[in-house]
């Protein structure tokens, strides 16, 4: 039987369902909303699409585990992402990520056991003029540096 | 609802006030502050300075300045840019506690601010946004709207021709003449393999069927590629438009923009943009009185380079894994749940309403024999102007690269433009000069591409440069294909046992065997193009890889493995600090005599390079 | 209308086909057999191996042949240097991802990627690298996926999906972490699987097999304190010799025989017979809800497959589904009770081992239901390539043995029995007996043949006793959804539907001698194995189930009639809703 943090999760995806109709193409923007609310596509709520829209859970799991933006385990309260980009590579993005992992404690795609930071790398967040850039959550930083990255996390976990 | 009449009056009376944007010798009071809102821009706090000044003008209740956002000006590594109009002043690298100033000394004291001025690379004060270099060599079609009218408001987009050419199309054109227009431009495909866009056009037409689709291809993968995305931010009901005017042309009354959720100031723009055209009767059912109904849906892309090829992304369209489809079928036949679908990239659409407005002729004048019109570049890398730039086809490289791109920083050398992005190819230097075209580009084993121009100077390793292509590729490979999935990644482990110093000479034989072959049997473009930054590397320089199998090393020591670190004996004062950080004793030398590195014990761990006060370590 | 016909060259052949002809299809018949490796006709049609890949004069890059049609005046080359370095490069790299430990490989001998290997001489693997690492899961009594030897070819996918409408699985992640998973990768005994397994008929590789009960019951047969009973299927009888390279289908009842006993058992009985209790009570249970206004429509539930998936899908529906266990757990409990009580051995000392073309049977043994006094009514199911495992390993040279025949008193069985190992043989069985019952008397005519052939649904109405009777028959789970949509929605007609999990019914069922693609392609393999079945039928003597001396002889002696009380402890179930994943 599902627990109560499983029945909160089927409640609000039902929620989010409601607002489409049950035609398959709307899967990934259901999907879309869910990972927004939760920072993650839990298994529960994967099964509730898959009643509504009528598609084997497997197959939405397959569409999860296909693209880059869902994820299946929540990520951090502060989600840093450092862009891999041609522009920000050819600039020594690397040298940022891997001070970022350093930084964290954490590799490419974990969670700090904490829940507070998640660390992933992304390709191209069109912000070429400022390579090499970096964001956390929606905040980008250009032209970045060692320095500054370090500078960056320390504000952010100096906050709640 | 409005109807074409209201319309024209809109576009009349926007007209008028705006006339300052497009001309400094407007006959106006107004002050118009344009604040670039691109990503760029926007990264660096943009909308910040946009909010300053509005509230300095109302605190200093100033009367007939306007502050407006705009869409990306280009020329991004100057960012934030705030322009003055009409007099056309450019403001670079401005901060909100600039605004102040701007307001003090220039809107209302009328003098310039020195200061915030932008210099051109010799250090010469630039007063103009097109006194710079940067713009010289440029010809702006699709980007013509970008950074002159607010992307928010439709109004200021009729006031510059906006929906005309959909009038037109509408009153005027039967739906052969439209394709027959497109047909004689030369419009090719801006997405990357050039495929002519009226005979695509034609295609979908001559299909048979009553459900039609055409699609907005917006999911621009290329790391290092934002063209797409800047013509939507500053120009979105441009491609609106020109979908709409597809839409009559092939016979159909549904379309779809495919954009990816990275790019969420586009997403919200385009979401204004369409509400607007609704609401104005531009989209919707009976379009400007006439009989044709057009609506256009916004589709998310959830971070799948692969997506942006277009059988890939009719599937993502339809809720499924963005794998892409065997052709035939082609789209064009059989698409969007199984319907005859037009797929077309942003900058393609961006070009049609030009060309309906202004001509196939004018269109087919600009360009080359085979390649008409003009090309958006996203210039990035190791050059001095970073950002976005139109030119015509035909223009060189080397004017790109130089003329515009101002050459490259920290007086290195040019060492390759990469082109095409994980589907191109390096350009070495002899090849700098060669006119910019479709053909030509894939002359020299490179492509167009979507649009991607990556300079490299001299301190990059061209082994390393095509490992990072391999990483991506491998990445976003979508699984489905065994030559794409086993094959790409089989080739990023060759390349990562030569970059580690491990490799052998077969395996450069093997790396190009699997290259061939992965070109051949792979199903879809992503496939059958990712080879191509190995083998145009292996081509150009094939040195570099001699170098890192035969003699274990890399001159740009960027592989860290083969990167042979010496002390430069005319610098080294024998100062012994290198000694001591050295972690594995490889530093031999006594005090104030020049030290040496033991190859054979050193791991290039770096700290002597670090430490050392004389830079004598490299 | 006249078929349009197309002409094209291959090889420098000329070939004339039908419009709509694949390329693959077309060189066929110019002598030329192109390899493939993921497709699977009608199945899984999406060219993602390029093994098939052939050049097309005039077209860039490499054609896919298994899906890609003819056109008027095509060329083809079907062995240019370019063909031949791509397939040998896919092939290199499918191996280089591969574990290739075919020694220790259940399929060895029967495996797609081997059989390619030796045809291209491989003499070395190419290329090295990363393997996918997966864990094996085995947890459920059925199946077993081992990923390490997965090659991605989907066609496991596209018959859960496809033809059973299941979808447990599917593939999930992309590029080279790309593998056919279930949600979250849980274990298939978690998910919505159903164990038809249909995944492991199409798999090419040993990636996908039966959970192998062959050492548990080798330990068994060694031992001498228990009595040891086989019961052997229908369908196992026409599938068990092609192991042996004999013809698809052909009946080899008495080699079995002979083969079970060498083996070690000590009784070797037909559950054939357990299909005519079954009959005797299904008709009886038809006929009761038919008159009394049961809850209609009755559907059949010898199959454990379609059972398990009736109580994940369609969990309100499960009354409609006959309270009769399938044969093979009736034969055990009766094997265990009136058998043991008449030969005077403790039950428990019992071994019941059946041999099913079934691995959803090696569920179905598990169930609680599924016995009586405390007494399982079958402890182990192996399923017909089991058996031939076993046979080989005993090194018996089957195809010589002397036939003989199965053992009394259980021994006789009617044509009826055999006929239950296709797609529409429960069903004909039971109106052989209903309509006996209904009109009261011995009816000649008991050839249904609206109920044989090998489409998914098939409808008949029948005029029993002046009554109209509407049935279908139903194979394929894909089918079965279809049908119980219709129930759900009140809008089903039928009083009586036999429904088989696995596309031709038990013939075909997940635990029979694996085909190739090719094979499959090329052969009507299940055509041929039910032939087979209802040629036993026409040269049975008795052909009704009802007829059964053994069987009236067993109804007097120990069960008095159908549906009596006794009947029902031992010869019936009952079904609970299940959850349809358990995450």
């Amino acid at each position: 039987m599902p627990n109560c943090v499983d029945k909160k999760i089927i409640k609000e995806t039902d929620e989010i369902l409601s607002k489409f109709t049950n035609s398959k193409d709307n899967l990934i923007i259901i999907l879309e909303e869910v990972q927004k609310k939760y920072g993650y596509i839990p298994q529960v709520a994967q099964v509730e699409i898959s009643e509504y829209l009528n598609i084997p859970v497997a197959e939405i799991y397959g569409v999860v585990t296909f693209y880059s933006r869902f994820t299946t385990k929540p990520k951090g309260k502060y989600n840093v992402s450092v862009c891999l980009g041609t522009a920000c590579f050819v600039k020594g993005s690397k040298e940022i990520l891997e001070r970022a992992k350093q930084k964290l404690g954490i590799d490419e795609g974990e969670t700090s056991k904490d829940g507070k930071f998640s660390l992933d790398s992304t390709r191209c967040v069109g912000a070429c003029g400022l390579a090499p850039v970096f964001t956390v959550n929606n905040e980008v930083y250009g032209k970045a540096t060692v320095k500054k990255l370090d500078e960056v996390i320390d504000e952010y976990m100096k906050k709640d | 609802m409005k109807t074409i009449e209201e319309i024209h009056k809109i576009a009349k009376q926007t007209r008028k006030e705006l006339e300052l944007r497009v001309n400094t010798k407007a006959d106006t009071r107004e002050k118009h502050i344009l604040v670039c809102h691109g990503t760029g821009c926007t990264s660096s706090k943009s909308p910040l300075i946009l909010e300053t000044f509005n509230k300095i003008i109302k605190e200093k209740k100033l009367k007939n300045v306007r502050v407006i956002m705009t869409g990306c000006f280009g020329i991004c590594s100057k960012g934030p840019i705030v322009i003055i109009r009409p007099e056309d002043t450019f403001y670079s690298m401005v901060t909100p506690e600039d605004c102040e100033e701007i307001i003090n000394t220039h809107i209302i004291g009328g003098k310039r601010v020195e200061r915030l001025l932008c210099k051109d690379i010799k250090g010469n004060m630039v007063d103009r946004l097109d006194d710079l270099a940067f713009y010289k060599k440029q010809k702006r079609i699709a980007l013509k709207n970008c950074g002159v009218i607010n992307p928010e408001n439709i109004d200021e987009y009729l006031a510059f021709d906006g929906y005309k050419a959909l009038e037109k199309v509408l009153t005027k054109m039967s739906q052969d003449e439209v394709i027959d227009e497109i047909s004689k431009s030369g419009l090719r495909g801006r997405g990357g393999a050039g495929f002519p866009t009226g005979k695509k056009w034609l295609f979908v037409k001559q299909e048979e069927g009553k459900q039609k689709y055409v699609v907005c291809n917006a999911d621009e993968g290329d790391p290092g590629a934002f063209m797409d995305r800047s013509i939507l931010e500053g120009d979105p009901h441009s491609v609106i438009e020109s979908m709409a005017i597809a839409g009559y042309a092939v016979g159909a009354n549904k379309g779809y923009i495919y954009v990816r959720a990275e790019y969420p100031i586009a997403v919200h723009r385009l979401e204004v943009a369409i509400n607007q055209a609704r609401k104005y009767g531009l989209l919707g059912k009976k379009i400007l009185g006439t009989t044709f109904n057009f609506d256009v849906e916004i589709r998310l892309g959830a971070g799948a380079f692969v997506c942006g090829e277009e059988t890939a992304l009719l599937e993502s369209i339809e809720g499924k894994r963005g794998q892409p489809r065997l052709k035939p079928p082609y789209p064009a036949h059989s698409g969007l749940w199984g319907c005859p679908t037009l797929i077309n990239n942003v900058e393609t659409y961006a070009n049609v309403t030009r060309i309906i407005l202004n001509g196939s002729k004018w269109y087919s004048s600009i360009g080359t024999e085979t390649s008409k019109g003009t090309k958006v570049f996203a210039l990035g890398g190791d050059v001095n102007n970073v950002g976005l730039v139109e030119v015509p086809m035909g223009t060189t490289l080397r004017e790109i690269v130089f003329d515009i791109g101002g050459g490259i920083p920290n007086g290195r050398n040019f060492k390759a433009a990469q082109t095409g992005g994980p589907s191109g190819g390096c350009i070495p230097e002899e090849h700098l000069d060669t006119p910019i075209d479709y053909e030509s580009l894939a002359q020299i084993d490179s492509m167009m591409g979507s649009g991607g121009l990556i300079v490299m100077d001299d301190s990059k390793c061209m082994v390393n440069i095509a490992k990072f292509y391999l990483e991506f590729t491998v990445s976003e490979s979508c699984g489905k294909c065994t030559p794409c999935r086993i094959g790409t990644k089989r080739m990023l482990e060759i390349l990562q046992k030569i970059c580690s110093g491990n490799g052998e000479e077969k395996d450069l034989v093997k790396l190009n065997e699997l290259a061939n072959g992965i070109k051949k049997a792979s199903v879809c473009g992503l496939g059958q193009t990712a080879p191509n930054p190995v083998l145009s590397t292996m081509k150009y320089f094939a040195d570099e890889y001699k170098e890192h199998v035969v003699d274990k090393s890399c001159r740009a020591k960027e592989c860290k493995e083969l990167a042979k670190i010496v002390i430069d004996e005319t610098k080294c004062k024998g100062c012994d600090l290198c000694k001591k950080v050295c972690p594995v004793s490889a530093i031999s030398g006594e005090v104030g005599k020049v030290h040496k590195i033991d190859q054979n014990k050193c791991i290039k761990c770096r700290s002597c390079m670090q430490k050392c006060p004389f830079k004598a370590i490299g | 209308m006249k078929e349009k016909l197309v002409t094209l060259s291959i090889d420098g052949q000329k070939v004339q086909v039908k419009e709509g002809t694949t390329i693959l299809e077309a060189a066929k018949k110019a002598g030329i057999d192109i390899p493939t490796l993921c497709f699977l006709k009608d199945i899984n049609e999406n060219g993602d191996c390029r093994m098939c890949v052939v050049e097309v004069e005039g077209r860039r890059g490499l054609a896919t042949s298994c899906i890609q049609k003819v056109e008027e005046g095509m060329v083809v080359h079907t062995n240019t240097p370019d063909v031949v370095s791509a397939r040998r490069m896919v092939l290199d790299l499918t191996l280089s991802n591969h574990h290739r430990d075919c020694l220790t490989c259940i399929r060895s001998g029967n495996c797609e990627l081997q059989a390619l290997a030796i045809k291209y001489n491989v003499q070395e693997v190419k290329y090295d690298g990363e393997k996918a690492k997966k864990e094996i899961d085995d947890k459920s009594p059925s199946i077993v996926r081992d990923f390490k030897k997965c090659i991605l070819c989907r066609r496991c996918v596209s018959t859960c999906k496809k033809v059973q409408d299941i979808g447990a699985i599917d593939c999930a992640q992309r590029g080279f972490e790309s593998c056919i998973s279930t949600v979250g990768n849980i274990s298939l005994n978690d998910s919505n699987c159903v164990f038809c397994g249909q995944c492991i008929e199409s798999c090419p590789t040993g990636a996908l097999h039966e959970k192998d009960d062959t050492e548990k019951l080798r330990e068994k047969l060694y031992d001498k304190d228990i009595v040891k009973i086989v019961q052997t299927a229908p369908a196992v009888r026409v599938g068990l010799g092609e192991e042996f390279e004999t013809p698809i289908g052909e009946n080899v009842q008495g080699k079995m025989v002979t083969a079970l006993k060498r083996l070690g058992f000590d009784k070797v009985f037909d559950t054939n017979t357990g299909a005519d209790f079954t009959i005797m009570e299904e008709a009886n249970e038809f006929v009761d809800r038919f008159t009394k206004k049961g809850k209609m429509p009755m559907i059949t539930s010898c199959c454990p497959a379609w059972v398990r998936f009736a109580e994940k899908n369609f969990p309100k529906q499960l009354s409609h589904l006959s309270t009769c266990k399938s044969p093979h757990q009736m034969f055990g409990a009766i094997i265990k009770s009136y058998y043991a009580k008449k030969m005077k051995i403790d039950p428990s000392k019992i071994f019941v081992v059946s041999v099913m073309p079934c691995i959803a049977k090696k569920y179905e043994i598990t169930r609680p239901e599924m016995e009586a006094d405390g007494i399982r009514d079958v402890d182990l199911v192996i399923t017909t390539r089991e058996l031939a495992r076993m046979i080989k390993q005993d090194a018996l040279d089957f195809n010589n043995l002397e036939e003989s025949g199965f053992d009394d008193p259980m021994g006789e069985a009617t044509g009826a029995g055999a006929i239950f190992g296709t797609t529409g043989g429960v069903m004909e069985a039971a109106l052989r007996t209903a309509a006996d019952i209904l009109e009261g008397t011995d009816i000649s005519e008991i050839k249904y043949e609206q109920v044989r052939g090998e489409k998914g649904i098939k409808e008949a109405k029948l005029e029993l006793a002046g009554k109209k009777i509407n049935i279908a028959v139903v194979s394929g789970l894909g089918n079965a959804r279809k049908v119980m949509n219709q129930i759900k929605d009140k809008k089903c007609k039928y009083d009586f539907i036999e429904i088989m999990a696995c596309p031709g019914g038990c013939v075909m069922g997940g635990g029979q001698p694996i085909k190739s693609s090719k094979i499959r392609r090329e052969q009507d393999v299940r055509k041929n194995r039910a032939d087979s079945l209802y040629s036993i039928d026409e040269k049975s003597v008795i052909r009704k189930s009802h007829q059964n001396p053994v069987l009236i002889k067993i109804y007097q002696e120990f069960f008095e009639k159908p549906a009596s009380e006794k009947a029902h402890k031992y010869l019936h179930t009952s079904y609970n809703k299940q959850n349809k994943y358990d995450i």
